[in-house]
């Protein structure tokens, strides 16, 4: 039963064992306050091979290259959030980015993330995001006594929420998000779904509190439904239907 | 340079570091000093459980897991301390529960158990199911619901300060911890952060390894600050090689695909630790599974064109299971491997995983001077401790453990240390070492770059001291850091600025690096034995005679400035179970 998953040629094997170099050139938006207020692209050339992340060619630039180019990480395989960057005009995570799936044969664009200060080339000021997460009250709350072991929660309860847990806060659903780009005062996708986590977990007995919340005039009532932060969620969590459960709710008060 | 004071620092904002957050900042006033935003922590890349005897799905106990712990540390576990992580962990995992933890679900609405390497019902009969998890995302899942905690419990965090130097004061002849120095990444500023209690939550150290599971970030920086200090570092030579890393990605491919019924075959399709573990087969312990795979490659059954590395198939499963239990590492698959694991089967190799060594500890997470003094106001809590419950092994899913259980401790210790001591004086120009080190770094002129020696170092490391080693192969290894060491001195940065300056920071990273990786070859060297992670190919024996001892290595400094290591030993706590032959 084993074999004939084996007599398949490996497409990985396949790719790796005649792995082409190619040159490709990365464009990318620097800032640095501390040398000029102006923001600029700069244009850097690398042999890379085209399996490899978007992160493996920053990398390869900063190590290589220009030491001083400046942006987050650290797991580099999807799961920190800390490397959302604003690629070929497309918010996604550079450790989850081939660049055989970007088309390295024109220059591969690089900036931050909109909608939140840069700091220093991709590098942004989350502090904002982070503050719209916070103001969700993005815990579980309840009432009663606690019981001795644990709350009680069936496989439906808990796949009811299931895709919202997976929220990782890389902020690249909230920074593509154009009402968030025009007003930051929006609570924005991100925190909306970290209500929705709670919201729809039958645990909590907090949902009518974070509904008045996000009942708020920067609350869900702002989204348009352009469906940017679904494509740009790297976990493939469907923020806009997160967005319409939570405006549902609000209307029918039942969640 | 700023100068804090609050009564209790944490170092990390991983697993344990927020789980002993939460604790200190109830009972005292408490910063988090934290290089990455908590939520970027590696704790969230762990995958498959966090083990607890609940008994939800089947019989189990917390006794049989001491013994499964202890078995899998290859009787270099502390016994008193691995009763009490086997025991803790119920409330540990009902703590995570009641903080809101999404866990997987039973039908009768209880937290759901599966099977992980090493556990066993009955001491070894069979794999028991005691590993309580949240699909392939369980790390994931710890790390921000002790992050939404923190937020309910008012944490104060400082975000992106990297802390490079660990402040000590000797009052009336004692070693006292006085608080830490820190760089904060923004602005480029030096702090001091005075406090009653320290505790380190700083996590591994696996960038030294080239296939490695672990993050850039993971460069051993608590390790080092203590070890520069005088403090010792235990049983470095004992690191893991998870069995299931993307080939040459090293990315993480769970123990949980294993424990829901994955297989490991050769080229031949043959489902090869059959041979190595008749009753535990996928399942037995890290060390073993590892090895067992390069004794496959090296005997020419290993897959591909270079026949280095095997595969794990899941294609027999369903693919509703792999969707449910597995999304995560299905993904992985596809994305970076551009494969289908409903139909297609994974390529896989060893990857450098986990460090058991670490800052030794007593089990209230007090940091040692030596074999037996503690160092009052110093605690460590996670992957950067060594209590030791881990010995020379760590079992699956007793990492997640470890920081639960472990964080809590030292957090409730510390902050309780703290309310009831005064501060120590601070050293005369607290943050004179760390402002050098910047400046030297930042002035540099010279002709060596971080990257290459990293390269060169994370080459050598993945060829001298990983799953096999020799006493040949490690003295190339203690050769080369050496040198590397020596380079070091020679390394020059291109960014000279205060703002977020990365460039600087990973070159301070190197150097801890190579000071830690200098501790484990060492040690390794002077282990002439094999034991859990360490395996000797020159003594491929235990040896309960000679070496049934904890590691303690120290830094040195001659009065001409030499920097040299000496080895110490400390004797393993042994309660109720005899070391015996371990098979699987």
């Amino acid at each position: 039963m084993a074999t004939p998953t084996l007599d398949k040629t490996d497409k990985a094997e396949a790719g790796f064992a005649d792995s082409p170099f190619i040159m490709a050139t990365f464009r990318i938006r620097r800032f640095n306050p501390e040398v000029s207020d102006e923001a600029q692209w700069q244009d850097f050339q690398i042999e890379i091979d085209p399996k490899e992340r978007v992160l493996d060619a920053l990398h390869k630039i900063k190590w290589e290259l220009d030491g001083t180019l400046t942006f987050r990480r650290s797991c580099a395989h999807g799961i920190c959030g800390s490397d959302a960057m604003r690629i070929n005009g497309k918010n996604r995570l550079a450790c989850k980015t081939l660049i055989k799936d970007i088309n390295p044969d024109k220059p591969i664009t690089v900036e931050a993330i909109k909608g939140l200060t840069v700091l220093k080339d991709l590098v942004v000021d989350m502090d904002p995001f982070f503050q719209a997460y916070h103001d969700v009250m993005p815990f579980l709350i309840t009432k009663g006594n606690e019981p001795t072991r644990e709350r009680l929660q069936s496989p439906e309860d808990r796949e009811r929420f299931d895709d919202t847990t997976k929220c990782i806060l890389c902020a690249a659903c909230t920074s593509s998000c154009p009402v968030f780009w025009n007003d930051g005062q929006y609570f924005g996708p991100a925190a909306i779904v970290n209500a929705h986590r709670f919201i729809f977990d039958s645990r909590d007995e907090a949902g009518e509190q974070r509904l008045e919340i996000l009942n708020d005039r920067d609350g869900v009532w702002r989204c348009r439904t352009t469906f940017n932060c679904t494509d740009a969620c790297p976990r493939g969590i469907e923020v806009t239907k997160a967005i319409q459960e939570v405006k549902r709710a609000l209307i029918t008060r039942r969640f | 340079m700023q100068i804090h004071k609050y009564d209790t620092v944490i170092v990390g904002a991983g697993g344990a570091g927020m789980r002993a957050a939460i604790e200190s900042t109830k009972r005292s006033r408490t910063a988090v000093l934290t290089k990455l935003y908590p939520t970027r922590s590696h704790t969230g890349a762990a995958q498959g459980g966090m083990a607890a005897a609940l008994a939800n799905v089947e019989e189990d106990n917390w006794e049989w897991h001491t013994f499964d712990t202890i078995k899998g540390g290859d009787y270099l576990v502390d016994q008193d301390a691995a009763e009490i992580l086997a025991k803790e962990a119920i409330d540990a995992v009902l703590d995570l529960e009641k903080m809101g933890l999404p866990f997987g679900r039973t039908p009768e609405g209880r937290i759901d158990q599966r099977r992980f390497g090493g556990h066993t019902r009955s001491h070894g009969e069979a794999p028991v199911r005691r590993a309580c998890y949240s699909g392939d995302r369980t790390g994931h899942m710890i790390l921000q619901t002790l992050y939404q905690n923190c937020v309910k419990e008012g944490v104060e965090f400082f975000n992106e300060f990297y802390v490079l130097d660990q402040l000590i004061t000797e009052v009336d002849g004692v070693k006292k911890s006085a608080g830490v120095v820190a760089y904060e990444l923004a602005t480029g500023e030096i702090h001091v952060f005075q406090a009653k209690s320290v505790i380190y939550a700083s996590g591994g150290t696996g960038k030294f390894f080239k296939v490695t599971s672990n993050a850039h970030t993971l460069t051993g920086d608590g390790q080092a600050a203590c070890y520069r200090r005088g403090l010792p570092l235990e049983d470095m030579e004992f690191f893991q090689f998870h069995p299931t890393g993307i080939w040459r990605m090293g990315i993480l491919l769970t123990e949980g695909a294993r424990g829901e019924g994955g297989i490991l075959r050769n080229k031949d399709g043959e489902r090869f630790m059959e041979k190595y573990a008749p009753v535990m087969k996928d399942l037995a312990s890290r060390d073993v599974v590892s090895r067992s795979i390069y004794t496959e490659i090296r005997e020419g059954r290993g897959c591909g064109p270079a026949g280095d590395h095997v595969y794990l198939d899941l294609t027999h499963l369903p693919p509703e299971q792999l969707d449910a239990k597995l999304p995560d590492i299905t993904e992985f698959a596809r994305t970076y491997l551009g494969i289908e694991p409903y139909t297609d089967p994974i390529p896989i190799q060893p990857t450098a995983h986990y460090a058991m060594g670490g800052i030794p500890t007593n089990v209230e997470g007090e940091v040692l001077a030596d074999n037996t003094t503690v160092v009052p106001g110093l605690y460590a809590a996670g992957e950067v401790a060594c209590v030791s419950v881990h010995g020379a092994n760590r079992l699956g899913t007793n990492s997640l453990l470890d920081i639960n259980v472990f964080g809590k401790r030292s957090g409730i210790a510390a902050a309780e240390y703290a309310t009831k001591s005064d501060f120590v004086e601070l050293p005369e120009n607290p943050g004179q070492l760390v402002a050098e080190q910047v400046e030297r770094l930042r002035n540099s002129t010279g002709t060596e770059r971080v990257a290459d020696l990293r390269t060169e170092l994370q080459e050598c490391m993945d060829a001298n001291v990983m799953v096999f080693r020799t006493e040949q192969t490690i003295k190339t290894a203690v050769a080369k850091i050496a040198e590397l060491r020596e380079r070091y001195l020679n390394v020059s940065i291109q960014d000279k600025g205060k703002r977020f300056n990365t460039d600087l920071l990973e070159a301070i990273e190197l150097g801890n690096l190579l000071d830690l990786a200098e501790v484990m070859a060492v040690s390794a060297l002077a282990r002439k034995e094999s034991r859990g992670g360490h395996y000797r190919e020159d003594y491929p024996n235990r040896d309960d005679v000679n070496f049934m001892r904890h590691t303690m290595a120290y830094r040195e400094v001659a009065a001409d400035g030499a920097e040299s290591i000496r080895l110490d030993y400390k004797p393993v706590v042994t309660t109720r179970y005899q070391p015996m032959e371990r098979k699987y």
